[in-house]
């Protein structure tokens, strides 16, 4: 396996399944029920979710005053988590339209796990802001919508930016999913034996009679709708910088905030998708699918964004001492060696020291590896958000008013529910919906398309 | 009963199969047929010599619609309607406005592409159509590939079409019929049940949401916060109300009290009308009069008021002594009181007094006009 020959691209799909196999492939977890081990994570999940759930009542119930958010450290690991969470999704998407539209097709093998984990994960985000509102009951007002007071949101500020950017993102990420899945509960419609499922699939699939009258708009509205989510996913984490960047906090106020925090979303959303994906194709069988060479390739895209977002590092402190701002350099040199150093170093090894090592093929290619390795960046990306919020926060530009942050039991609580909502309806999307693209895997197995197009992938 | 047939239907193998037949079919001048494959196959939209998808221009048209409707929205709540200046930006500040722009644009469009696809391009969902629930159904769905021709169309013969099916390779040549319509009548006891239960849910969800759970902490945190309020009661106090008055003396910022409170009559002569006797003032004084003074003093001042009888009559205001009067001296009459008249300090401005003072002046003149003042009004309607 580790002699990969490098000068033809490697089959997307190995072992040439039959195309009645890919469908057994994916469709069997559907079919089988839970096994032991199942019920086992899904206890655990369920266990960190309801954690997160009473964290969360004492929150509603008693106000925010529960967290550790104080003056001058106004947002604290709400907003730490919000960021992180977008973040993650950031890599669904990438992979389900910017690959596309690349003509990537290694992508067919993972882009349906991708995109359910984006909008999981944007789910998850989407809860902080609500409940950092304080009154989540009244978050409507976050809209603009005709009211008694005759009051209109404003328009001009990025807080009012995010509610759009992360509806929007959930909404269309959803659609963009469904429309995937269209072809494939189809499929599952007309292979089922038990008729409730039946049933579901058939109001699913809308019908869907796998048409080519009906593909040949359906691929128009599949690169349509990719063509959208690209700059879509992009605007998105740009406009969760600006939420930073348009104060004018120092270590927020920086024009360099959108391509890095995009860069971050992406490395740390890569190493979300690695991280699971290691587990889900060992779990149902699907290594021909998601091959060693999927992850290799990850772990490039990982490696370079990881550059990316150390070279955002580097350049924040530069600009600091360039700008001649007292204040910005103070924030800076208050970063790296003030009370909270520590954070920024486990920032700084995670996401630039760490992933160095994706340098070599032979880690790689390793799957243990690249699971610490991934893990570590998750940790890393967590960490710049703490770093980036409280350490900017906690020196106020009067010493008489600088504090120190330090997060309440119920903060962890709603932290660690946050990784058990995530993964609860992780596990349940394995085994309710099919984790991988039966149409577009078909289509891209050798020899499925006619020997004119000789497998050429064109819209 | 006798099927209505629907088409044939025939199965091939490979990608090259179908995509010849195809090719064949649409040379042969069959313009109702359709191809069914497992997944995109690339180049059939030109085997079967159907036309590009028009659907990029729904997305085009909406994109901008919902851009420009965004846009319009915001120019329309934070320059008109409520118009109000943010950190010094303009009232339309267009790169603030980008975001939320291009927000929208994405979503209508990517919203509005997907719709016009399922429903106007599909005519789904559609679960009811002959081939659903067929061996090919279940053939195309999973790993082969299918051609099948209606029999709407206009060159179809059974005969014809099974031997040409043949000729191109297909196998499992079998007709598809149309199933029989299935009536779901509306009147069903069991239908009817569930759309009551779900009627009274919502509603009941709904009312209790609305005018119980709103009420209970701690959703009512914001209405019952632990803070003095002007109608609640403090034990602190001795007069135990949380409202608290100012200090004795205690003058409003920019406002002098009325220096002349304690005069029976006005002795000051100096106090003069402040308003020009314009139609806004007039207007302004005619309400307040009406509102206030017409009560007791009638319509037009001349005491004839319509709580005759129920309170002491007051004088006319025509009396010589009253149109002796000056402004002052009525305003302070108004401002302070008279007899039985109380003060209308508290239920009218200084300047609303003044107009009313202006008024009753036109009263007096209009009830005890000069030969010139009647010679002004009717060259003055002449005029008109």
């Amino acid at each position: 396996m580790n002699a990969v020959d490098y000068t033809k691209e490697p089959p997307v799909v190995e072992g040439r399944p039959a195309l009645a196999d890919i469908d057994e492939m994916v469709a069997r977890p559907l079919d089988e029920r839970p096994t032991k081990k199942f019920y086992i994570a899904l206890s655990i999940t369920l266990t960190m979710l309801l954690i997160g759930a009473v964290s969360l009542g004492y929150t509603l119930f008693y106000g925010i005053g529960m967290w550790g958010n104080n003056q001058p450290v106004g947002w604290g690991f709400d907003i730490i988590n919000f960021v992180f969470w977008v973040g993650i999704g950031h890599a669904g998407t990438l992979i389900s339209a910017i690959l596309f539209l690349l003509r990537q097709k290694w992508r067919t093998g993972i882009a349906r796990f991708a995109e359910a984990m984006t909008i999981f994960a944007v789910m998850t985000a989407g809860l902080f802001p609500l409940i950092h509102t304080g009154r989540v009951w009244l978050a409507g007002y976050l809209f603009p919508y005709p009211n008694q007071h005759h009051l209109w949101v404003n328009f001009t500020s990025p807080l009012v930016w995010d509610v759009f950017a992360v509806s929007t993102y959930l909404t269309v990420s959803f659609v963009f999913w469904y429309v995937g899945l269209i072809p494939d509960f189809a499929t599952l419609r007309d292979r089922t034996k038990s008729t409730v499922k039946k049933v579901i699939y058939s109001v699913c699939s809308l019908g869907w009679r796998h048409s080519a009258r009906h593909w040949q708009h359906y691929e128009k509205a599949y690169m349509l709708l990719a063509g959208f989510a690209t700059p879509l996913v992009l605007s998105v984490h740009t406009i969760v910088s600006f939420d930073f960047a348009v104060s004018i906090i120092p270590g927020w106020h920086t024009t360099i905030f959108p391509p890095y925090f995009v860069a971050g979303a992406i490395f740390s959303g890569f190493a979300m998708v690695v991280k699971i994906l290691i587990f889900v194709r060992k779990v149902f069988d699907l290594e021909d699918i998601i091959t060693i060479n999927h992850f290799e390739k990850m772990n490039k895209i990982i490696l370079v964004t990881g550059l990316m977002v150390g070279y955002a590092y580097a350049m924040e402190f530069f600009i600091a001492w360039y700008s001649g701002v007292n204040a910005e350099l103070f924030v800076f040199i208050n970063r790296a060696l003030g009370p909270y150093a520590w954070s920024y170093w486990i920032m700084v090894s995670c996401n630039v020291v760490f992933p160095q090592l994706f340098w070599f093929k032979k880690i790689r290619r390793s799957i243990p590896a690249m699971f610490v390795i991934a893990l570590l960046v998750n940790v890393g990306m967590w960490f710049e958000r703490f770093v980036i919020i409280v350490t900017s926060l906690h020196r106020d530009f009067l010493p008489s008013s600088w504090g120190m942050y330090i997060p309440t039991l119920t903060d962890f609580g709603i932290l660690i529910g946050s990784f058990g909502l995530f993964f609860t309806l992780l596990l349940l999307f394995t085994k309710t919906l099919p984790v991988v693209s039966i149409s577009e895997v078909k289509a891209v197995v050798d020899g499925s398309q006619p020997s004119r197009h000789g497998g050429e992938t064109h819209e | 009963m006798s099927k209505i047939l629907y088409g044939y239907t025939a199965l091939f193998d490979s990608p090259d199969g179908i995509m010849a037949a195809a090719q064949k079919t649409a040379d042969d001048g069959f313009t109702k047929f359709d191809v069914h494959t497992p997944y995109p196959v690339h180049g059939m939209d030109k085997a079967m010599k159907v036309k590009p998808s028009k659907l990029g221009f729904v997305t085009l048209f909406f994109g901008l619609l919902g851009g420009a409707l965004a846009m319009l929205f915001m120019y329309w709540t934070m320059a008109v309607d409520y118009p109000m200046v943010i950190g010094g930006k303009p009232l339309f500040p267009l790169p603030a406005f980008g975001p939320v722009t291009f927000e929208v644009i994405v979503l209508a469009a990517t919203l509005s592409t997907v719709a016009a696809m399922i429903a106007l391009f599909f005519y789904l969902p559609q679960n009811n159509h002959p081939l659903h629930d067929t061996d090919y159904m279940k053939n195309v769905s999973s790993d082969k590939y299918g051609l099948c021709i209606e029999a709407g169309d206009p060159l179809f013969d059974e005969k014809k079409v099974k031997t040409f099916l043949d000729a191109a390779g297909g196998k499992n040549i079998t007709p598809i019929y149309n199933p029989d319509p299935v009536k779901y009548p509306l009147l069903q006891p069991r239908f009817l049940s569930v759309l009551l239960v779900v009627a009274l849910s919502v509603s009941g969800l709904t009312y209790f949401t609305l005018n119980k759970l709103m009420y209970m902490p701690p959703f009512d945190w914001m209405s019952e916060q632990e803070k003095l309020t002007p109608q609640r009661t403090y034990r602190l106090f001795e007069d135990g109300y949380g409202m608290r008055m100012p200090v004795q003396g205690t003058v409003a910022r920019g406002f002098m009290p009325y220096p002349y409170r304690d005069q029976p009559v006005l002795e000051e002569e100096g106090l003069a009308n402040p308003l020009l006797a314009t139609e806004e003032v007039l207007t302004l004084g005619k309400n307040k009069y009406n509102t206030f003074c017409s009560p007791c003093h009638g319509d037009h001042g001349d005491g004839d008021s319509r709580l005759r009888g129920y309170f002491p009559n007051p004088p006319s205001l025509h009396t010589p002594r009253a149109r002796e009067w000056s402004d002052g001296q009525i305003y302070h009459v108004l401002t302070v009181g008279q007899n039985v008249m109380a003060s209308y300090e508290p239920y009218t401005t200084r300047e609303e007094r003044w107009a009313i003072v202006h008024y009753i002046r036109a009263l007096q003149r209009a009830k005890n006009a000069s030969d010139a003042d009647i010679q002004l009004v009717r060259s003055d309607n002449n005029a008109r």
